[in-house]
């Protein structure tokens, strides 16, 4: 391996590592928003347990966010230099716009919030949970707006002069379509996540009998909110396709391991042996599916790998512009097996919830706890589906991942950065995962309304 | 003397000042941070005042730190080359602030979590180390930027990371330490009460003299420097003399009690050294000790002014509204930190 294997290695776990706990952290503190706006409102004890309860929680998980959200911006230059010089005029302005517009706005009000109770009213002190739960939106926002620009670049020309990427047009950036689909669907998987989780936990504590008050309140709001969201994913993946199909069909055609151009193109459910076309083995397709979803028409086109490495050699020169086919078809198909899982789930729960059975129904909240694993595989396989099928592009057409790393790093120094973070991340994994454990076990402790500590640490 | 030919009024020259005004809050406000971090084990006798210490920090700490991922996004939307020579060519020394900051964040988080003295033991340990480290490799990677480091002629860093550890940047980097020291211990000064305050201010007083002389040499050794290549750069020489002149008066303020006026000293001194070294940087972004001719400056290593014209409206528009609502922060925890505030103690 060299140094930009390395490198890629690197980015990939870091970044794999730090979005386990970002959407969780978006889902969570916007559950937490609503259970204190509950609170406020009615002023009932229930909420504001619930509100501590999820609240700490959610502090767990976001600190180790922070602190590997730094490592993901200063990567761009350790071990993307040349990308950044070549990409530097548009793409480093969401970042520190970013930064500016949202990440002051989430540090600096959940600071206030955790020391805040009780110090300052108790309107203004939920008006602190909600801009962090806006902050984090705005964040996902720009940091989307710059990969949406990698996946599908707008706005910009090549100065010949300087051979780099030069910005012509910000309201391009800010308009583009791959960015207007990626973030909702972004958006709402993270609000999923955070709802499987407050259902998983709760439901372990329904089936205990334990705080049956607050985890009945937390389950019926995640089964809402769960549901509402996975849907809207599932939608918003449905256009999200449509947009992938036409800007970047490469990525579509290794999704189906679809090699020659078909018309009424059919969908793999599920395939048994190499997905290579020499060797078929078995394949359940469901006929006529692939084009609907694609094209939205029963007999619409859609573009084999063949064709369109074909067309790409014509247009960039030789080389093989072909991702690999088998984490494309994988990572696709557990992405939204995992959210249709998710779906069911929460469907199930409203009609029990309907039944006013939800906090009996054993077989249902016995699978809930295993279920907080769902949204992770999804929102992990969806970024390995759509950053891996874009290969071997770092910026889609523009410039190629093998030609994008550091001149001055080499595979040794890589190699040592890449052993220092995977030990320390997985340290971190082993702490936070056990600490979450340990107080969601625990489950919510009495909360005196007048008396919350002023220090927290 | 190099030349400045476009004059001061243009957008290369906005974010070369706007990235030093995005530094020195990360030095101003971190700086006391990294400086409460670092006494944790000298001025908490026990738990419960570890405990005070960590509290006077915990509401803004995080804030703070935001200062330097947004001076990271600037440098890479402003000047682009600036963030892709630095950042590469300083690899393993960010890697280190990196896993001491990431130690750092969470240990605050962490440390209440479980109740155990050994457990917290351990936290104490990655708040000092993860504070320390940073305070001496920040100061260490400007020394090297200013006293110039191996660039070729392709904007790429050609050295190794022990030719940033010269005496020079050592030198950058123990001053570094030692102002935010003190500059937390006049912090801890301001936000505790005594006994806790005592010993703060004692310890306050104890680090100003060495301070001074570390401040004094760093600042001695820039201004010689600049005079051997023959470039001042644009510090007028009462900028780094008022530095020094802050950080003098430190220890008087402190004994007569003028808790608020001490701090505003150590804020300004610090505040003045990073102002020298971007005034004397100016108009390079970062120096070749190979030759002056591949040093990046504002002009070879920015963006278009189309982007920095973009750049600045975003910034005119959301900097006053941080510095708003960051202000409002330290108002509404302006009040000192008790031994009783802790619960259960």
């Amino acid at each position: 391996m060299d140094a930009i294997d390395l490198s890629r290695m690197q980015f990939a776990i870091t970044i794999i590592f730090h979005f386990f706990l970002v959407p969780l952290s978006i889902g969570l503190v916007f559950l937490v928003a609503v259970f204190q706006t509950a609170w406020v409102r009615t002023g009932k004890i229930v909420y504001l347990r619930a509100t501590r309860f999820w609240g700490k929680i959610f502090l767990i998980n976001f600190a180790v966010g922070v602190v590997t959200g730094i490592v993901q911006e200063f990567q761009f230059g350790m071990n993307w230099s040349t990308y950044s010089r070549f990409v530097g005029d548009i793409f480093g302005a969401p970042l520190a716009i970013e930064g500016l517009a949202a990440f002051f706005l989430e540090s600096t009000f959940l600071g206030l919030w955790i020391f805040g109770w009780n110090r300052l009213s108790p309107r203004l002190h939920l008006a602190c949970i909600w801009t962090v739960a806006v902050g984090t939106m705005i964040s996902a926002f720009w940091i989307l707006l710059a990969n949406a620009w990698m996946q599908h670049p707008v706005g910009y020309t090549i100065n010949e002069a300087s051979g780099r990427a030069e910005l012509s047009s910000f309201v391009a950036l800010m308009t583009n379509s791959t960015l207007w689909i990626h973030f909702p669907h972004t958006i709402l998987a993270a609000l999923a996540t955070g709802a499987m989780f407050v259902l998983g936990v709760s439901a372990w504590h329904l089936m205990r009998k334990n705080e049956v008050e607050v985890f009945s309140k937390s389950a019926k709001t995640a089964i809402i909110v769960g549901l509402i969201s996975s849907v809207g994913v599932a939608f918003t993946g449905h256009i999200q396709a449509q947009v992938m199909t036409e800007q970047q069909p490469m990525k579509m055609a290794a999704a189906e391991a679809l090699y020659s151009t078909q018309e009424g193109a059919e969908f793999s459910l599920f395939a048994i042996g190499k997905l290579n076309n020499e060797e078929p083995g078995l394949n359940i397709t469901v006929p006529h599916l692939l084009s609907v979803l694609a094209t939205n028409s029963w007999n619409g086109q859609v573009q084999g790998i063949d064709d369109i490495q074909a067309q790409y050699e014509q247009r960039y020169g030789p080389g093989s512009y072909v991702p690999v086919v088998w984490v494309q078809y994988w990572s696709f198909r557990l992405m939204i097996g995992a959210g249709f899982a998710m779906m069911a789930l929460t469907a199930w729960g409203l009609w029990k919830m309907r039944k006013g059975t939800l906090e009996t129904a054993h077989r249902y909240l016995f699978l809930l706890p295993f279920a907080i694993a769902l949204p992770q595989l999804s929102n992990t396989f969806g970024w390995i589906f759509t950053e891996t099928g874009r290969q071997p592009w770092i910026v889609f057409g523009l410039q190629l991942t093998r030609d994008a790393g550091s001149p001055v790093l080499s595979a040794f120094m890589v190699g040592l950065t890449v052993v220092g973070f995977t030990i320390v991340y997985s340290a971190l994994m082993g702490v936070a995962a056990w600490l979450m454990t340990r107080y969601a076990k625990a489950g919510p402790p009495e909360v005196d309304p007048d008396s919350i500590p002023t220090t927290v640490y | 003397m190099i030349a400045v030919e476009e004059g001061y009024m243009n957008l290369n020259t906005l974010w070369f000042a706007l990235i030093g005004v995005l530094w020195t809050g990360f030095f101003l406000l971190e700086g006391f941070d990294f400086g409460v971090g670092i006494l944790l084990p000298f001025l908490g006798k026990d738990d419960t005042d570890r405990r005070v210490m960590i509290n006077t920090i915990g509401p803004v700490w995080d804030g703070n730190e935001v200062w330097l991922i947004v001076a990271g996004g600037a440098m890479f939307a402003a000047f682009p080359n600036w963030y892709a020579t630095m950042f590469s060519g300083f690899y393993l020394a960010l890697f280190l602030i990196l896993i001491a900051l990431i130690g750092r964040g969470i240990s605050f988080e962490f440390r209440a979590k479980q109740d155990s003295d050994s457990w917290r033991r351990w936290w104490d340990r990655a708040t000092f180390w993860g504070s320390l480290l940073p305070a001496l490799l920040f100061g260490v990677a400007w020394g090297n930027i200013l006293r110039g480091v191996p660039i070729d002629t392709q904007q790429e860093f050609a050295g190794t990371f022990f030719d940033l550890l010269n005496p020079y940047s050592l030198l950058a980097g123990l001053t570094s330490v030692a102002l935010f020291t003190l500059h937390g211990a006049v912090f801890l000064t301001l936000k505790t009460a005594d006994p806790l305050r005592v010993r703060a201010r004692r310890a306050a007083i104890r680090l100003a003299l060495p301070t001074t002389a570390l401040v004094f040499g760093f600042l001695a050794w820039t201004y010689w420097n600049a005079e051997q290549m023959d470039n001042k750069g644009l510090v007028p020489g009462f900028v780094p003399i008022a530095a020094i002149a802050a950080v003098a008066v430190v220890a008087w303020l402190l004994r007569e009690e003028l808790e608020g006026w001490a701090f505003l000293a150590t804020a300004l001194s610090i505040v003045l050294i990073t102002a020298t070294i971007f005034l004397n940087l100016y108009p390079r972004v970062m120096v070749s000790s190979i030759r002056p001719a591949n040093d990046l400056t504002i002009w070879n290593a920015s963006s278009t002014g189309k982007t920095l014209g973009v750049m600045t409206i975003v910034a005119l528009f959301f900097v006053p509204i941080v510095l708003g609502y960051q202000g409002w922060t330290y108002h509404v925890f302006r009040r000192r930190i008790r031994r009783e505030d802790i619960p259960g103690s």
